[in-house]
């Protein structure tokens, strides 16, 4: 079936199975690599990408449920080819290490920011319920997602 | 030789960071190649059966399926077990698809390649296989009990290893200490969950019989010297890469059965194989951790005096060895001392296999299991004679020393000066006003129970020296090498046999090199994980990167600095003897702006115009180093909890962590990993426990059974560090990753008992989920009825 949808601001369409998920056709139909699978089951958020704006794991969505839509993934977090307050962040803080998970905590903070700008750290922990990390224990994570936070809405005034 | 240091101990911000927050990186599964077929295990949902026939009819005749093989059809060996570690051992026939029974359910039977990789999921599916089942032996207990079926017939046992330490010291303090205190412990299975599943692509050139396997793994090069014997590639003909890989926790210090399977199936078809875990294959058919059991006695004084310590375990090996399976436990076996003196010594285990998922390293290998243990059996003897834990434990400190010395272990510690650390963590925690809270609590008789626990570990890490390993049986050695090349340009490339995946090696590696060599660290490319770029290296795991692989920097900074001088000496026309290296550069003695740089070196060196007689062109070095003993981490973690007594929840109030890895190169990479590796023991203190039922299923298969802790289970963490420069190395560094791991589990289950030990309760088993400790709450005010 011919699924057409706005990836990262560029209309794409492609003839796709009607089973395949959208981070399949992220990765292996569109060639959008930075979102990565880590799980079966929705659990992990490796795959987290925006959809019209809202993060949501796109292990869980078919392709075809997008048609018409917009998606942000990681590849358009920034897309004027800078970095993103928070990819400066995460990197300022050391909010990675091996940077598996680290896409999906991204497209799941920008997402989380837009709806609360100036978190509280408790805040920023409950957001980050369906996101997964192995390697940080998360402490960097959060410091990550506060310092981007202080960054932009300081941009901002 | 002197250098400025200008990077090493500073907070040098990751080089890996760019492309790993932008999308970039190149993990396993963004590999893709031309013609590329799909690979799918057939995995049947059996634990243990004996298979008599396998149907692939259905599945041959599939959409897109180019052929489905058993162990039949393929020209492969055993899979590799490296850690033979007794002469007696019983070793289980391993191979990478059974042939004639299934012993667990990650077994699989069959494999299929089809053009995509939902062709080839989907083919799996309809082999169908029978099988005759017998019972399933998914605990020790069922393993070793009379009449249990034998899970290797040929093995006539499933107890197929016993190692003892042999004991140290006088064994008769365990029949006349004034004080004995006897526990038992369980630690169960755990499942390591790197958040990218395992994955690989093999590829062969037909024509030439050359072959290259993409792996998402920790040791590349143990994967090629092993993999060629059991594909029968030629050594020299296979290449290993580690690509980007997204954690390991030593579920990716293995090789595997897929991996041989993708080799060999890319010679038979002469097209690349690709196979990529799913999360739940990965439950079953990678590694577990831990899995031990453990009877443990501590004889003392009354007043506190720790005398000695006998630990006699049983571990589960799972229904194969994978690489290094019983070597986990004689790995623990070295540090059942802790950091503290006891004048005896003891321990001793058997391995026994079931019908489980074969264990191996998971983060601390061997050393959580121990040091569990350990500071649950201090804490319960601090109980029994009615003393502060810490204080029990500073009575027991070992005294500083700064130069390598015995242990009651059999082994020399290479320094250590422990209490420090306590003394730091005690005033992290505010230990005083928590155990003030605590009694103010306990006398008002508050549901919510305040609880404080201790744990006081050393770790052995660095592995290995090579004639250390040799003793103890194992393959190979621990050496590890670098190769810098300085290049003409100025820059510098470094090629480590290490093997990262999260640790940040780029970074420390320039920060060593940038101030050995007079440049920075954006200077310098590190290149790691490949063995045809690096072909000397032991990869990843044990802590062991910076003190072996990090040192063999140094050593190779030498050997260039040695020629460099040489031509420096040529260029500005004096002696050898009249240079200092001083200020980044070679410096004539008394005339300091007479002078050459490293780089400025690395120029002549290239072009080699006017170089002294006998030099050779060029400035580059490789140095192998092998190190003359382990290093030993050490520290204190304090974990207070608030335990509701009606529910049986807990809290984390409070984690302090003082950590002692000798030199630290970065701070914040090395507390980057004491976060992680505290994380992850907190889990394992509180959420994860591979279940199995009866009938031998796992019944935590997923992600959403077994409880990964996310952001808000995981509480801030308040770190510091004390600085004991290890003896073993010239950096004095001794190593990080895996301290919080070994550290915090009993920190955690030490302060919930503590908060409810005041109602009678000992133990509330591992993890300590609210239901757990809500029965021990339950069971001692029942009076144990």
């Amino acid at each position: 079936m011919n699924v057409a949808v706005s990836v990262n601001g560029t209309q794409r369409e492609a003839d796709v199975e009607p089973r395949t998920l959208l981070v399949y056709f992220l990765r292996e139909t569109l060639g959008l690599t930075g979102t990565n699978v880590g799980c079966d089951t929705s659990s992990c958020g490796s795959c987290t990408v925006l959809l019209d704006g809202e993060s949501v794991k796109s292990c869980t969505l078919l392709a075809a449920q997008v048609d018409g839509r917009s998606i942000t993934t990681i590849e358009g977090l920034a897309p004027d080819g800078d970095m993103h307050p928070l990819q400066e962040a995460f990197h300022r803080n050391h909010g990675l290490q091996c940077g598996y998970c680290t896409p999906g905590m991204l497209m799941a903070a920008a997402s989380y920011l837009k709806e609360n700008p100036s978190p509280t750290e408790e805040e920023v922990r409950e957001s980050l319920e369906g996101n997964l990390c192995r390697c940080t224990g998360y402490q960097n994570i959060v410091k990550s997602i506060l310092d981007a936070a202080g960054s932009m809405s300081g941009a901002k005034a | 030789m002197a250098t400025t240091e200008r990077y090493i101990g500073a907070e040098v911000l990751r080089k890996e960071d760019p492309e790993l927050v932008t999308g970039q990186a190149n993990f396993i599964d963004n590999h893709v190649l031309p013609g590329m077929l799909w690979m799918a295990m057939v995995r049947p949902p059996y634990v243990h059966a004996t298979v008599n026939s396998i149907d692939t009819s259905a599945a041959t005749s599939m959409p897109g399926v180019v052929g489905v093989y058993t162990a039949a059809d393929l020209d492969v060996g055993g899979l590799p077990f490296v850690w033979p570690i007794t002469e007696d051992i019983k070793i289980p026939s391993h191979y990478p698809l059974t042939k004639d029974k299934i012993r667990f359910h990650g077994d699989a039977v069959a494999v299929v390649l089809a053009e995509t990789r939902e062709q080839a999921l989907d083919a799996a599916e309809t082999v169908s296989v029978d099988v005759t089942e017998l019972p399933a032996l998914t605990t020790m207990e069922d393993a070793m009990a009379d009449g249990a079926p034998l899970i290797h017939e040929e093995l006539g046992s499933n107890v197929t290893v016993h190692w003892s330490h042999g004991g140290g010291g006088d064994q008769s303090v365990f029949d006349t200490a004034p004080v004995l205190v006897q526990e038992h412990y369980h630690q169960p299975r755990l499942i390591p969950n790197a958040i990218e599943p395992r994955g690989c692509l093999a590829s062969s050139i037909p024509s030439m019989g050359e072959f290259t396997l993409w792996t998402a793994t920790q040791i590349p090069h143990i994967a090629k010297v092993t993999l060629s014997g059991v594909c029968g590639i030629p050594e020299e003909k296979l290449r290993v890469i580690a690509p980007d890989v997204g954690g390991g926790f030593g579920s990716k210090l293995n090789v595997y059965a897929e991996e041989a399977l993708a080799l060999v199936l890319a010679r038979l078809t002469g097209r690349p194989v690709k196979w990529i875990e799913e999360r739940s294959e990965n439950y079953v058919a990678t590694i577990h951790g831990r899995g031990v059991t453990h009877d443990c006695t501590l004889a003392g004084t009354e007043d506190g005096k720790i005398l000695g310590l006998k630990f006699v375990e049983i571990a589960d090996m799972g229904a194969y060895y994978q690489l290094l399976t019983p070597g986990i436990p004689e790995l623990g076996g070295w540090v059942y001392m802790g950091p503290y003196a006891p004048e005896a010594y003891w321990f001793e285990f058997r391995g026994v296999l079931t019908n489980a998922t074969p264990t191996d390293a998971y983060r601390g290998a061997g050393r959580p299991e121990a040091t569990y243990v350990l500071e649950r059996l201090v804490d319960a003897y601090a109980r029994k004679i009615g003393k502060d834990p810490a204080e029990v434990r500073r009575m027991n400190l070992h005294p500083p020393f700064s130069e390598a010395t015995a242990s009651i272990c059999g082994l020399n510690v290479d320094s250590g000066n422990y209490e420090p650390a306590l003394d730091r963590a005690l005033e992290l925690a505010d230990y005083e006003r928590f155990r003030e809270e605590q009694r103010s609590r306990r006398d008002s008789g508050d549901v919510r129970q305040i609880g404080i626990g201790l744990s006081t570990y050393i770790e052995m890490c660095g592995l290995a020296p090579s004639n250390i390993l040799g003793a103890l049986r194992y393959a190979a050695g621990g050496w590890d090498a670098a190769t810098i090349r300085c290049l003409p340009t100025g820059k510098v490339v470094v090629a480590t046999g290490t093997s990262p995946h999260g640790q940040g090696h780029e970074t420390s590696w320039s920060q060593i090199v940038a101030d050995g060599l007079g440049v920075t660290p954006d200077d310098i490319t590190v290149l790691h994980g490949d063995t045809q770029v690096t072909p000397l290296g032991m990869d990843t795991y044990g802590s062991r990167s910076l003190s072996v692989g990090g040192v063999a920097l140094h050593f190779a900074m030498e050997k260039i600095k040695e020629k460099a001088r040489t031509i420096a000496a040529h260029e500005l026309e004096v002696s050898e003897d009249d240079l200092e290296y001083t200020d980044n550069a070679f410096r004539v003695k008394g005339a300091p702006d007479k002078a050459r740089t490293i780089p400025e070196l690395a120029m002549s060196a290239w072009h080699a115009h006017d170089l002294p007689a006998g030099t050779e062109p060029n400035l580059d070095a490789t140095a192998v180093y092998d190190p003359p003993n382990f290093t030993w981490p050490a520290g204190t973690h304090i974990c207070v909890v608030e335990v509701d007594t009606q529910t049986g929840a807990t809290d984390i109030l409070r984690y302090v962590a003082v950590d002692d890895c000798g030199t630290v190169i970065n701070p914040m990479i090395v507390e980057g990993q004491v976060h992680g590796g505290v994380a992850q023991g907190i889990a394992e203190a509180l959420f994860e426990e591979a279940i199995y039922d009866e009938s031998g299923n796992l019944s935590t298969s997923s992600m959403t059974q077994y409880l990964i802790p996310g952001a808000t289970e995981i509480p801030p963490m308040m770190l510091d560090r004390t600085v004991t420069p290890s003896t073993t190395n010239p950096l004095g560094v001794k190593g990080i990753g895996e301290a919080g791991t070994i550290a915090s589990p009993p920190a955690v289950i030490n302060a919930v008992v503590d908060a409810v030990s005041h109602l009678g309760v000992t133990d509330v088993g591992k993890p300590a989920s609210p239901e757990r400790v809500w029965r021990a709450i339950r069971d001692a005010e029942g009076g144990g009825a």
